[in-house]
């Protein structure tokens, strides 16, 4: 400390002597010797305080309860800032693990959108943190028929997304038999209802359609209902289902309906952060969105979802506050 | 001046008082102007955090001798929740709950040692000797 007072002393007398650049960058390499000696911040003010009293012999003992007073300040500033920058350190390091969490979820919940020639499939997906709280999943299990669900868990970020890994494996466990669609709700809900906390709820809407026939079987549980539209009458319908959230009650019932597709028509399959848009009530939202999509009917499956999605967004200033999925079936 | 002292904590005005003793007995051991800084910031965060996890508590006050030093020894004691993990109180890459000053308190002084039971309190016990 002897040595660090010298040196810095004799830094300050020659820069209250000459006010010169060179001294000023020799007392930033002073620095230096502080960090290697690891002398805190309360130390360098209680040197400058001792440099200042021997090159000014006659200062004013108040001068000196200023500096006890700096110090005082200074010891809990040091403390302070350190706790601030380990919470940051903490954070960087969360967003790190979220990162590859977010990147670990995208490639399990990964879905291959399958073709055909007598459908044209479109899907997005978006969270609105970096992990994913809606899932779509397409299967085509025998030739004839693709199923399709579409889940979002009551709630977002992390809970959401674990939660939804468990609906994928409950999903796939079922995806070999071809099941009805509500058979398949009824076994998600009972998975759901025994592993899942309480106060974790599931919405989905799940549908089977046979390619040959053009006939879509589907079944939802709280889902936000999927809307059909009618080529031929150019309107659209509600697919109303009622069935309870998964995960609500152990034993529930989950009544399927049938809808046949003829050319042009499509099927779309919101979540509600479609449907959730500012000063909206959910009405004026829907009938925002058939107009959106009536607008955009000639165009492919997927550039419909990408351009409601789009037009959502401006909208909404491009703050939407929910994860966004819409999945179009068009024949 | 006695080498024992004890003082309640039970509010923000019990804590400058303390303060005020803590400084007269870190000058009268021979601490300079910086070190009885350290330790009055040390014993303020120790104080502060018994009046926000525990209401009350008291805190003793010691010099510390050896054969060939001094110095001085704060120990605070409550009968609050107590700490469920000290490992994650004391480290410094984990600043959350009761710990969030503890490690920047630790390194104020030469030694900070916990001693918690859940549901029956928490002892602190902090030294700092002359160099």
């Amino acid at each position: 400390m002897k040595q660090l007072l010298i040196d810095y002393k004799q830094i300050l007398s020659e820069y209250i002597t000459n006010r010169e650049e060179q001294t000023l960058y020799n007392g930033q390499n002073y620095v230096r010797q502080l960090i290697q000696k690891n002398v805190a911040p309360e130390d360098l003010v209680n040197i400058h305080r001792k440099a200042v009293a021997d090159i000014y012999s006659d200062l004013p003992e108040t001068l000196s309860h200023a500096y006890d007073f700096l110090i005082e300040v200074m010891v809990q500033f040091g403390l302070k800032t350190r706790e601030h920058q380990s919470l940051l350190i903490q954070k960087e390091e969360l967003r790190i693990e979220m990162e590859i969490a977010a990147r670990i979820q995208n490639i399990l919940l990964k879905t291959a959108i399958p073709e055909f020639n007598k459908l044209d499939i479109g899907m997005i997906s978006k969270p609105i943190r970096k992990m994913n709280g809606d899932y779509v999943q397409f299967i085509h299990h025998e030739q004839n028929y693709l199923s399709v669900a579409v889940a979002d868990v009551v709630g977002k970020g992390v809970p959401a997304a674990l939660c939804m890994s468990m609906l994928k494996n409950g999903l796939e466990t079922l995806e070999y038999g071809n099941y009805d669609p509500s058979y398949i709700l009824h076994v998600l809900n009972r998975i759901i209802e025994k592993s899942v906390d309480d106060g974790m709820f599931v919405s989905a809407f799940y549908g089977r359609y046979d390619i040959e026939k053009g006939v879509l079987t589907y079944s939802s549980a709280g889902h936000e209902p999927a809307l059909y539209f009618s080529s031929k009458f150019g309107s659209y319908v509600d697919l109303e289902s009622k069935g309870l959230l998964l995960g609500v009650m152990p034993e529930v019932k989950y009544p399927q309906f049938n809808i046949k597709l003829e050319e042009n028509d499509f099927i779309m399959i919101v979540t509600d952060g479609v449907t959730e848009i500012r000063d909206c009530d959910v009405i004026e939202a829907r009938s925002l969105l058939k107009e959106i999509a009536f607008s955009l009917r000639h165009l492919s499956a997927q550039e419909m979802c990408e351009k409601i999605y789009a037009e959502l967004q401006r909208i909404q200033d491009y703050n939407l506050n929910d994860d966004f999925t819409i999945v179009i079936l068009k024949k | 001046m006695n080498d024992k002292l004890e003082v309640t904590i039970n509010t923000e005005w019990d804590i400058i008082t303390a303060r005020q003793i803590v400084r007269e007995t870190a000058k009268s051991i021979g601490f300079d102007t910086v070190d009885q800084a350290r330790i009055v910031t040390a014993f303020s965060e120790i104080a502060k955090n018994i009046i926000m996890y525990a209401h009350v508590g008291f805190i003793k006050i010691d010099i510390i001798k050896s054969e060939v030093n001094k110095g001085i020894s704060i120990t605070a004691i409550d009968n609050g929740p107590g700490i469920v993990d000290i490992k994650s109180v004391l480290d410094e890459s984990n600043p959350k709950g009761l710990g969030a000053g503890i490690p920047g308190v630790r390194r104020l002084m030469d030694t900070l040692e916990i001693e918690s039971n859940i549901g029956k309190g928490t002892k602190v016990h902090m030294e700092k000797w002359l160099r």
